[in-house]
């Protein structure tokens, strides 16, 4: 079997490929984020008109979003650098990714109601 | 057989099987691409600097530390205390009284403008193919990078409570 096989397609690649959509994404919010915050030099009002479209029900939504590409982003960035400082790094990369998988998974479960409850509130009171 | 071979020769990747030079006589190392530049005393001096090596570095040291700042910012700015409900100017003007929290937001500003843009240098390199559009794109990306750390860098050290 030719060199190369056993990351093309697999838990490597993928887990690369999301990498590298995740930040792109989180560049070009970071960027609009920056632009946001200036506002705070503009006036008040300016700023919390333009806070208030972050707590309609669908950029809300978004942010839960962004939450999940940021986690994802960290953790994963954090077994990348397991992998290339860690000697044993590239050894256990599918069971890293997997750990990676599994707190992503636990922690925007945590995050779900915390994030979403000014929409979940909006919608059915309380 | 190596003995009698030059330490600095250096084979196509496509002729590494033949065990000349540095191939190893592994015929997968006739897939395996080609080094950008070939380490030799041939080298141009001008490209015999280490920024990749410390765009690489950089890419690492200041993502370990942008988890503990971003990961941060969003328990206490969309997690906790009511999630995104509480965001207002007042809370902004709350935060950054504390010379804490102007230091924290002005270095994850940095380190994530510098970190995201590096990235996104990389994404060009890879996809861009045309020369032209390459240096068009970085350097759109250049401009907005200086453009939004300088303004973000402005807002912190110019806000006022009482506008």
């Amino acid at each position: 079997m030719p060199a190369g096989t056993l990351y093309r397609g697999r838990e490597g690649m993928w887990s690369w490929v999301a990498h590298r959509v995740t930040g792109v994404l989180i560049f070009f919010f970071l960027f609009a984020h920056v632009l946001d915050t200036a506002l705070v030099r503009v006036s008040p009002q300016a700023y919390d008109s333009v806070i208030s479209t972050y707590k309609t029900p669908l950029v809300n939504l978004m942010e839960y979003g962004l939450t999940a590409a940021i986690l994802f982003h960290a953790l994963n960035g954090l077994r990348v650098v397991a992998v290339d400082f860690w000697s044993k790094g590239p050894k256990y990369q599918r069971q890293m990714l997997w750990s990676v998988v599994g707190v992503w998974v636990v922690l925007m479960a945590g995050a779900f109601y915390p994030i979403l409850q000014h929409t979940l509130r909006t919608w059915f009171g309380g | 057989m190596s003995t009698d071979t030059p330490a600095d020769l250096v084979v196509p990747s496509l002729q590494a099987h033949t065990g000349q030079g540095l191939g190893t006589g592994n015929p997968a190392d006739a897939l395996v691409v080609e080094p950008a530049r070939a380490r030799s005393k041939r080298t141009p001096r001008r490209t015999r600097t280490n920024f990749e090596m410390l765009a690489w570095l950089f890419m690492r040291l200041s993502g370990v530390v942008l988890v503990v700042l971003v990961l941060g910012h969003l328990l206490i700015n969309i997690v906790l205390d009511g999630g995104v409900s509480k965001i207002s100017f007042a809370f902004v003007a709350g935060k950054w009284a504390s010379p804490f929290w102007q230091f924290w937001d002005l270095l994850m500003l940095w380190l994530a403008m510098l970190h995201g843009s590096n990235g996104m240098r990389t994404v060009i390199n890879d996809y861009a193919e045309k020369d032209a559009t390459r240096l068009w794109l970085k350097g759109l990306l250049g401009v907005t990078t200086v453009f939004t750390v300088l303004l973000g860098t402005l807002v912190i050290f110019t806000f006022d409570p009482n506008i």
